[in-house]
């Protein structure tokens, strides 16, 4: 039982990262009906940022969580500029050529993004892993012990700054103008066009929007779980994260976070699982989010909280 | 519909077109290499005043870090060789390849090595997979093959021109599963491997059989994969252990040990040469921190007394600013062992630099003395280091052979046929 | 008289390949005719999946997945089955380059090959019953999921190696047979081309196209679109296997990471730089980009390690922008019109459907 709780903990600290990327794919889909496979890039480029402001501010380990926090905050909001930035870029001179064209042209375009991502940053930064300094504090105060149950106040610290994002993000998306007009261009398009609001700008802001919160996700991840720092890292992730929005119903923003959550909390509870004879579940914890995905696909063909269109002739 | 031939030539004469594109270049063989791919055994005249030795590592792609710093090695024992006039008074050229760790990459290369007739030997392939793609088209050539660093038992036994100047895994598995039992006294030890690297789980397999031959108790064998960032679902698993054996590589391990200290785990972390990288301790939060006291086997120490080892690392980290990390130091002593049997077979003919190979005897290499055994494995002595602060501390030696660890080599023959 | 003309063509054809077979591993230089076999193998790969992308519009990005099982089932198949059903195979695997080698290894690699295609035509169906129901973007992600399952299958299955790898039984000396020959990649490779060229201009292959174009209107000109969209599947994953079986069979090792989703990628990427559906463009495309890295290795020579750090990055930017300027692949829709330099016969239809796209 305490087994199956501490594995709930740790699933909703990871679910909270993907959570975080899903929502950039999400809303990208939303206005752009485009898989954007360089988004887990994005998540990579916003680890890196963060690991050279932080050596460029000199970061190191404070000794209040309070402290770690007010330490992190630039790094977090230099990480989401220059990210968002990134977004902005990559929105322009990449998919806005193509917004008429054959969607599998997209996607490939999309490919070619990620692809030059990653290479790219292997030949800046080297393939050597990098590590973010310590900046909470470590040893016996760092966690909080319930019985056997062990929950380390970095996973707090993450799940409650995922959880604040995306609260500013759902307000962003339901109050504010340009989240009103997000949701009616993804809604239909032609209409928000003829409705005079401009599509280009929101397609734009919202790249930008989910650019910052991987961003944000990559520095939290670097910082908070100790993470590698890796051109590579943004594909697992992003594909994972990815995953998470589909399960979760591409386009809606509360699917993504319940999809981020739901598979942070199966890869746990799959990687925690003893071996029961000689059949160890751990192996096969990255197939679990892909046989999850299948499952949910199979039931709810549009995911758990998406809008099921039917076709129109 | 019927078929009708032109159609069909319509169809396939793009691809006939570039195949011819591909042959019109220099796709032909050499006319006085005719023979085909066997019989190249000495047709690697030592022409001119060159000796061209080929160099397969992964400058890109998922191990490029070994990759790069193997060829450092290699290179810096080229410059070190040539600038002391070469060897035979040629001088040594190095044609280096990426094979972006990719298998097929590595035995393309290898295959377009065994078409140079210029190249005497091949230095090549850190990760053992990829060692394992190219050897065949090398051996076959009857090029001499040199690994710096793969460990895994199966490499060297695709054929008799193939040589390492490592050990193997068992011995690995056995030097700290020993360690563990007879230095530290332990008798309850975890296991975590990575499920996606053949190393981490021939390292796990071997470890386990031998630490619980030696009378300990594994209580738990979990697997994680690199790729992935959180640990802790796992760690829950291992709780209670004296020990973890982690035989993964060191981009991980810092890691997982931060999160294992994070969740009360506070036993000794154990694990292979994967950890030994200058990076290892910043990746566990820094000096002092998670990996403190820790312990891992590997192929050499730089605070090793020899006076060779130490004129080595001062050289190297006056070029290059820091200090040789232990794949470099093998890359170095892979291209000094072949110039060396270059030397004694008295010329760059491929069978005789093999037998010049075969017969390496206590050779006094950086990273050990290294006798090349019948399997064309290194015979060499493992060292386990501590990590204490930022350096990682000799602690002792196992050596295959001699007194107590006799059973050493015989206990690795045995686990290396039931690989 | 059709008969006869058509058997003298593919006996014809036959000895073609078996003379090449012979005369290229000795004339070629090795590094060239081994470029020469990974290309055929990429075309089939190519082609097979351009059935799929190309023709009904379907989105797979596993493809690569399909190549693994059939590698892996194949080569099991030859190594595991070695006793019982090809005992006069060497154990090493090493056949002789000459005639009768060829006739020793030809039962083994055509049962490796049937069986390894077969296996992953069934996986194939199983994968293209979730296409009845989920379009195009969701479909693609089940496609590599799907893949990655599989990676991941492999890797947990200790008889094939695990992660270490299959290169065979090594408790009992078996290697995987190195039987692929020229002569079976390019008699693939004719094959595959064949079919789908016959499919393209057949009443059947017009089902395909319509429900690439709009499945709507095809269900309601009576198209059954379900059965259209499967019947893709399985047959590319029959010709992927296939491809599997001779990589195994050519390479005689095979590697879980050797059929990850970026190499699934870079089937896809052929595909796509060829022109969606026109299956000269995935010929050349798939040639192209198999032998172009090996172009520039060795004309950069010594450079080339060095450039070979620019050269993903160099690739990845070729790729966006050969999308932004033409979005359709190098050679669209249509197919390469070398007919130009023969005599040709052609209904006024297939001139319209082969123009179609440009």
């Amino acid at each position: 039982m305490d087994q199956i709780l501490q594995q709930l903990i740790n699933g909703v600290q990871l679910g909270s990262i993907y959570a975080l990327i899903a929502l950039g794919y999400t809303m990208v889909y939303g206005v752009l009906r485009l898989i954007n496979f360089a988004h887990g890039d994005v998540f990579m480029v916003g680890a890196f940022v963060g690991f050279y402001s932080a050596k460029a501010l000199k970061v190191a380990e404070q000794p209040t969580f309070v402290g770690a926090l007010a330490t992190l905050l630039p790094v977090l909001l230099i990480a989401m500029a220059a990210c968002s930035v990134l977004g902005l870029c990559i929105e322009r001179l990449a998919y806005r050529p193509l917004r008429r064209a054959p969607r599998l042209t997209a996607l490939i375009t999309a490919i070619g993004v990620s692809l030059f991502l990653v290479n790219g940053c292997q030949l800046l930064f080297g393939a050597d892993p990098k590590f973010f300094p310590q900046v909470t504090p470590t040893g016996e105060a760092a966690t909080i012990r319930m019985g056997n149950i062990t929950i380390s106040k970095d996973q707090m610290v993450m799940v409650v700054a995922a959880a604040l994002l995306m609260a500013v993000l759902t307000y962003i998306v339901n109050y504010t103008r340009m989240g009103k007009a997000m949701r009616a261009v993804s809604f239909d398009a032609d209409a928000a066009a003829l409705m005079g609001i401009n599509i280009d700008r929101v397609i734009s802001f919202t790249f930008g929007l989910g650019a910052a919160l991987a961003g944000a996700g990559g520095v939290l991840f670097a910082a908070l779980t100790y993470a590698k720092i890796l051109p590579i890292m943004g594909i697992q992730m992003g594909l994972k994260a990815f995953v998470a929005a589909v399960v979760g119903g591409i386009g809606s923003i509360p699917g993504a976070m319940l999809g981020g959550m739901l598979m942070g909390v199966a890869e746990s509870l799959v990687k925690g699982s003893p071996s029961w004879g000689g059949f160890e579940p751990s192996r096969f914890a990255d197939a679990v989010a892909f046989i999850l995905l299948i499952i949910v696909l199979l039931l709810r063909p549009a995911g758990l909280l998406g809008r099921y269109a039917p076709e129109k002739v | 519909m019927r078929i009708s031939r032109t159609d069909f030539l319509r169809i396939l004469l793009p691809g006939v077109v570039a195949a011819a594109c591909l042959l019109g270049s220099t796709g032909c063989k050499p006319a006085e290499d005719g023979g085909g791919t066997a019989g190249g055994g000495s047709s690697a005249s030592a022409s001119g005043d060159e000796i061209k030795v080929g160099v397969y590592v992964s400058l890109t792609g998922d191990t490029s870090t070994f990759g790069t710093q193997s060829r450092d090695g290699i290179q810096f024992a080229v410059d070190e060789l040539n600038a002391a006039g070469g060897v035979l008074g040629k001088k040594i050229v190095l044609d280096i390849q990426d094979d972006q760790s990719r298998p097929d990459e590595a035995k393309t290369v290898a295959t377009k090595f065994a078409s140079d007739p210029k190249i005497v030997a091949v230095i090549g392939e850190v990760a053992s997979t990829l060692s394992k793609n190219a050897a065949p088209v090398l051996q076959r050539a009857q090029i001499p093959m040199i690994s710096p660093s793969s460990t895994n038992p199966d490499v060297t036994k695709i054929g008799d021109y193939i040589f390492r100047v490592c050990f193997i895994d068992p011995f690995q598995g056995y030097v700290m599963a020993k360690f563990a039992r007879e230095n530290l006294k332990l008798s309850n030890v975890a296991v975590m491997r990575d499920q996606a690297n053949d190393y981490s789980v021939g390292l796990a397999d071997v470890f386990k059989r031998e630490f619980q031959k030696m009378g300990g108790k594994i209580t738990a064998d979990v697997s994680y994969s690199a790729k992935d960032s959180d640990f802790r679902s796992q760690l829950t698993q291992v709780k209670g252990a004296d020990a973890i054996f982690i035989p993964g590589y060191y981009g991980e391990v810092g890691t997982i040990a931060r999160q294992a200290r994070e969740q009360g785990i506070n036993v000794p972390l154990l694990g292979g040469d994967g950890w030994d990288s200058d990076k290892l301790v910043a990746g566990a939060g820094g000096p002092g921190k998670a990996l403190e006291g820790c312990y891992f086997s590997t192929h050499y120490s730089k605070d090793a007394k020899e006076p060779r080892v130490q004129e080595f690392v001062r050289a190297y980290t006056e070029k290059k600013g820091v200090p040789p990390a232990s794949l470099v130091a093998q890359g170095y002593d892979a291209m000094m062992i072949l110039a060396d049997a270059i030397k004694r077979a008295g010329g760059a003919d491929r069978a005789k630099v093999r037998d010049a190979l075969a017969q390496t005897k206590n050779y006094p290499a950086v990273t050990g003395d290294i006798t090349i055994d019948e399997q064309r494995n290194a015979t060499k002595s493992a060292v386990v280091l501590q990590v204490k602060g930022d350096e990682f501390q000799f602690v002792t030696t196992v050596s295959p052979t001699g007194g107590g660890d006799a059973a050493a080599g015989e206990s690795a023959a045995t686990t290396a046929k039931a690989e | 008289m059709i008969f006869l003309k058509r058997a003298a063509g593919i006996a014809l054809t036959l000895a073609v390949l078996l003379i090449l077979s012979f005369v290229l591993p000795a004339r070629l230089q090795d590094v060239v005719f081994r470029v020469v076999m990974l290309s055929g193998i990429a075309i089939i790969m190519a082609v097979s999946l351009n059935l799929i992308n190309g023709f009904t519009g379907q989105f797979s990005i596993g493809h690569a997945g399909f190549q693994a099982v059939g590698a892996y089932v194949a080569a099991a198949l030859t190594v595991y089955g070695h006793q019982r059903l090809f005992p006069f195979l060497p154990q090493d695997g090493n056949l002789p380059a000459t005639f009768s080698g060829f006739l020793t290894g030809a039962p083994a690699m055509l049962a490796a090959m049937l069986v390894g295609g077969l296996v992953a035509a069934v996986i194939g169906f199983v994968v293209g019953q979730p296409s009845l129901r989920l379009r195009g973007d969701y479909l693609a992600i089940v496609t590599l999921g799907f893949g990655e399952i599989i990676r991941v299958v492999v890797e947990n299955t200790d008889a094939v190696g695990g992660p270490r790898g299959f290169t065979g039984n090594i408790d009992a000396g078996i290697s995987i047979p190195g039987i692929a020959s020229f002569f079976w990649v390019y008699l693939t490779v004719v094959v595959v081309i064949l079919v789908a060229r016959n499919l393209r201009f057949s009443v059947e292959g017009l089902k395909y196209l319509s429900v690439r174009e709009d499945e709507i209107a095809a269900q309601a000109m009576g198209v059954d679109t379900t059965r259209v969209k499967v019947s893709a599947f399985v047959l590319g994953a029959f010709f992927a296997g296939v491809a599997g079986a001779l990589y195994a069979h050519y390479e005689q090792s095979v590697l879980p990471t050797s059929f990850g989703f970026i190499r699934s990628f870079d089937f896809v990427t052929m595909v796509v730089l060829g022109g969606l559906g026109s299956i000269s463009g995935s010929v050349l495309a798939a040639v192209l980009l198999t032998a172009l890295p090996e172009l520039l290795r060795s004309s950069l020579g010594q450079l080339g390690a060095e450039f070979n750090q620019y050269r993903l990055v160099a690739y990845a930017l070729l790729l966006i922008v050969l999308m932004l300027v033409r979005p359709q692949g190098i050679f669209g829709r249509g197919e390469i019109d070398f007919g130009k330099f023969f005599r040709r016969r052609r209904t006024a239809a297939v001139t319209a459907l082969e123009n179609e796209g440009r």
